[in-house]
């Protein structure tokens, strides 16, 4: 239907903004679930609206199960899966993958490693004998290893002008030290030259195993059809859990001041933080509450204060990661190198004053609420979002009513909940700052800022 | 062929003013896309002047006369999710609301449409140009590489065509606009004869077009906007270099190609997936899989309303020049010029198409999503229901078709070859490259 209609409507009223009326909930979709023999969840969700299904192999084990000195081995054993199976080569795998017009992912976290394939509905049953082959029956070659592993020294030498991913390994390293979130997936030029293929074959053996391992299918699916092609695919498939890491020591934190010098940086790459709190911890969803508050949204304090007040970056914002331990709390913006010193101190203050002597607003509060809760729906609009919110509850042990609970839990905190879960999980005398800039420009600015020591820690030694 | 469930329902109605309003119901989710194109982008500015579409985007979401404020705080107070983009040939604006917090949006919407002038101060203006400068910081200059777009594109387009600036702009041009720029522009570019609006998701079509009509109806029709008409034409080889803050040296190619949806544009899309898109790729397969001599490989073919190009992007691995990328990149173009894709590449590059639709319509809204590309083929194409059809440019290529393009189109003698080297090395650039400035 098309053409120029005349339509008899109400004149709009701008005298003020029309009142947002309530909108019917979205259930989450059930959660099927089995096991199979072997140990493996398998975890479907009926999601019909696009003929296409969303697979992901979830196996809780990630960077953090890195060995000692062999930094980054989860990482290069990730990618090793869909390096060749069987007889197949690497080249032949991605030619069956394209044949299916498959979406193929590897991602590699802390906790957890995944593989992800999403096809046409009608190719389900190859993508899961595909998925199975990478992840179970991967040929882990010694030539590919060599080529992976090149390849990967190559990205850490790129990475060293990158100023966002010179701050976040600086930062991880100057928070946990020695811990095993202590440093990035993609570990080490030192470690990886030092690594080897049996040290590939033998991670992949301890850690990919089924015990620890979910899939999750979303999508134009049926739960009994899914298992059975899974109990298939991956019925040789066998092995207990090794055992998971546990928090090592953390290095004790003082506020100090890190500086990556980059020479005539017109920015500096900001970081400030933490080690905060686990997914685990009970005030999860005050926290999540705080955040949005300060520095989780568009209209959260910091980004008020640093880019619609101050111009001073193109956006600034908080999080804090929820890992299986204790994951951290950061801040991180890039601000124009003349604004740095001020930048860190609004930030600091803002950090500070969430906690302290600025609590959190009534109407901040209703509109951190409102903001996390009504549009909260849109949150299970895909398969693949699906599939990641079900990863979370694999991931974190979450329970099935989870979602469930989500808004009606949000819309419990109180404004004493914020201020008490800042002040127990903010810490502004053990806030550490990484700045990647130009040192000559702004070292002197840092070093009047004075709360902290000031540290300078050049691109190759971190 | 078999048939593809590619089309989507929707209605179209034009409002006496003008404007465009495309319906899509999906009730699935308790949502809806709300989804504004502007039929402006850097496309339509000058020289000197480059910069401006992006930055009147930024000011977009500053307050209107009516509400003179942030346009995120009752939006994300709302439930809802917001953004706008700026390209050469449109500029976006979108919400994904609940659905009962529709009307709130089309309110914001229509009154930054209708009534922006009158909130629009110095101050705002001025803070926001700082944001756009630091966006320009955060994404260009302080990025390896950073800068490769804006010498790409003004070695490949004219100074007069309006595809040599990229959308982010000059940083001498964005320090010298003046606020009465911001009122030229808005009142000729920003107005219902030059937009199209569309909603997806959980509504009513009717109860929705009334509400479109209510708020959007008594907004001034504005002057047609004449389409921006440019030509180019690369005639030889041009050998450019510059130096950045890098670690390894990378070859950029550019060639000029047909313009979005014309003869040629889907055979040189799956020519470029096929040359260097993911690890079944002849040049990765070469350049990195089989003789390591690159980091990475990339191909894509870049179509805008009024011209494209095609890009190849390789990094050297240490020990490596770009002389041998290039030359093994020409090898590989003159073979499947020569002798054409495979039945295999071509089956593939078929399937992959489908699927990418098929990943496209999951969602409502948002950056792509079913609201936003029934706008594009609105906008571009006065045809929102070519989804059909614009697979079918796809499923019709054939290794004749595809061979003619990659012959007519990436040809050795008029292209682009850009070289981007570690500070201090020009030496390592690709051979006869003349030095470039770029900022």
């Amino acid at each position: 239907m098309s053409g120029a209609r005349a339509v008899r409507a109400a004149k709009a009223d701008r005298s003020r903004l029309p009142v947002p009326q309530p909108t019917r909930g979205l259930p989450f979709p059930a959660i099927d679930k089995s096991t199979l023999p072997n140990g493996m969840r398998v975890w479907t969700v009926r999601h019909p609206q696009v003929p296409l299904v969303a697979f992901m192999l979830l196996v809780r084990r990630g960077a953090a199960s890195d060995p000692q000195g062999r930094d980054g081995l989860a990482a290069v054993t990730a990618d090793m899966l869909d390096e060749g199976s069987g007889e197949r080569s690497a080249i032949e795998i991605h030619e069956a993958l394209a044949r299916l017009g498959a979406q193929f992912d590897t991602d590699i976290g802390s906790d957890a490693t995944v593989a992800s394939v999403t096809v046409l509905s009608r190719f389900a049953q190859r993508a899961l004998g595909l998925l199975s082959d990478i992840v179970v029956r991967p040929a882990l070659r010694e030539e590919d290893f060599t080529r992976v592993r090149q390849l990967r020294l190559h990205r850490l030498t790129q990475l060293r002008d990158m100023p966002s991913a010179l701050a976040d390994r600086a930062f991880l390293r100057l928070l946990y030290g020695a811990h095993p979130y202590g440093h990035s997936p993609i570990g080490s030029e030192t470690t990886l030259a030092s690594m080897t293929v049996d040290d590939v074959r033998a991670f992949h053996a301890r850690t990919i195993r089924p015990a620890v391992a979910t899939l999750i299918a979303v999508g134009d699916c049926d739960h009994g059809a899914i298992v059975r092609l899974a109990t298939e695919a991956f019925a040789d498939w066998i092995g207990g859990a090794d055992a998971e890491v546990s928090d090592g020591d953390a290095p004790p934190q003082a506020a100090a001041i890190t500086v990556v010098p980059r020479p005539r940086a017109p920015q500096s790459e900001l970081r400030i933080g933490h080690v905060a709190a686990a997914r685990s911890t009970p005030d999860y969803h005050p926290l999540v509450v705080a955040n949005t508050i300060l520095g989780g949204q568009f209209v959260s304090r910091i980004n008020l204060n640093l880019r619609e007040h101050k111009g001073l970056t193109y956006g600034a914002r908080t999080s804090f990661e929820f890992r299986r331990l204790a994951g951290p709390f950061a801040l991180q913006a890039s601000v124009q190198t003349s604004g740095t010193a001020v930048a860190i101190q609004e930030s600091i203050g803002e950090i500070a004053g969430i906690r302290g002597e600025r609590p959190v607003t009534g109407d901040e509060l209703a509109l951190g609420i409102a903001a996390l809760t009504r549009g909260y729906a849109r949150s299970f609009e895909t398969g693949e979002q699906i599939g990641r919110a079900a990863m979370q509850l694999a991931l974190y042990d979450l329970p099935d009513d989870y979602f469930e609970q989500f808004v009606p839990r949000i819309e419990a905190v109180t404004a004493d909940d914020v201020s008490r879960v800042t002040a127990r999980h903010l810490d502004p005398a053990r806030l550490v700052t990484v700045v990647v800039g130009d040192l000559d420009a702004i070292g002197r600015d840092l070093g009047a800022l004075s709360h902290a020591e000031l540290a300078v820690l050049p691109p190759d030694g971190i | 062929m078999r048939q593809l469930p590619v089309n989507i329902s929707f209605t179209k109605q034009t409002l006496a003013n003008g404007l465009d309003v495309l319906l899509h119901e999906d009730r699935a989710c308790p949502i809806v896309a709300v989804n504004l194109w502007y039929h402006v982008g850097s496309k339509n500015e000058q020289p000197g002047h480059t910069g401006f579409a992006h930055l009147f985007e930024h000011l977009m979401f500053e307050g209107s006369e009516h509400h003179d404020k942030g346009y995120f705080q009752p939006l994300q107070g709302a439930g809802a999710t917001l953004n706008g983009s700026t390209n050469a040939d449109r500029t976006n604006y979108w919400e994904v609301v609940p659905t009962g917090a529709l009307e709130l949006a089309l309110w914001m919407e229509s009154d930054r449409m209708g009534y922006l002038l009158a909130a629009l101060t110095q101050a705002k203006f001025a803070n926001q140009r700082d944001v756009v400068l630091n966006e320009r910081r955060q994404n260009y200059e302080n990025r390896p590489y950073g800068l490769a777009p804006m010498a790409l594109l003004a070695a490949l387009f004219p100074d007069d065509h309006p595809y040599h600036w990229t959308t982010i702009g000059e940083i001498a041009d964005l320090e010298s606009v003046q606020l009465d720029e911001v009122h030229a522009f808005f009142r000729r570019y920003y107005h219902p004869a030059n937009a199209s609006i569309a909603l997806a998701g959980d509504i009513d079509a009717d109860e929705a077009l009334a509400l479109v009509e209510q708020y959007f109806g008594d907004i001034d029709p504005g002057e047609a906007v004449e389409p921006v008409r440019a030509s180019a034409g690369l005639q030889r080889d041009v050998r450019i270099r510059f130096e950045d803050r890098v670690e390894l040296p990378r070859l950029y190619l550019a060639w000029l190609t047909p313009a979005m949806f014309a003869d040629g544009d889907a055979d040189l899309d799956l020519a470029t997936d096929l040359l260097a898109n993911g690890k079944t790729s002849r040049l990765y397969r070469r350049l990195v899989f089989d003789e390591r001599m690159a980091t990475d490989v990339s191909a894509s073919q870049n179509s805008r309303e009024i011209a494209g190009y095609s890009q190849i992007t390789a990094t050297a691995a240490p020990g490596h020049t770009l002389a041998e990328l290039e030359a093994a990149i020409f090898e590989e173009i003159a073979r499947l010029a020569a002798d054409g894709p495979t039945d295999e590449e071509i089956e593939r590059g078929r399937v992959q198409a489908e699927a990418q639709f098929m990943f496209r319509l999951q969602t409502v809204g948002g950056f792509g999503g079913k609201s936003d590309q029934l706008n594009a083929y609105n906008v571009f194409l006065h045809d929102p229901a070519f989804f059909d059809r614009d697979l079918a440019r796809y499923q019709i290529v054939t290794g004749a078709s595809l061979r003619a393009a990659v012959n007519q189109y990436l040809d050795p003698a008029r292209r682009v070859t850009l070289s981007i080297v570690p500070e201090g090395r020009p030496a390592l650039a690709a051979v006869d490259s003349a030095m470039a400035v770029v900022s």
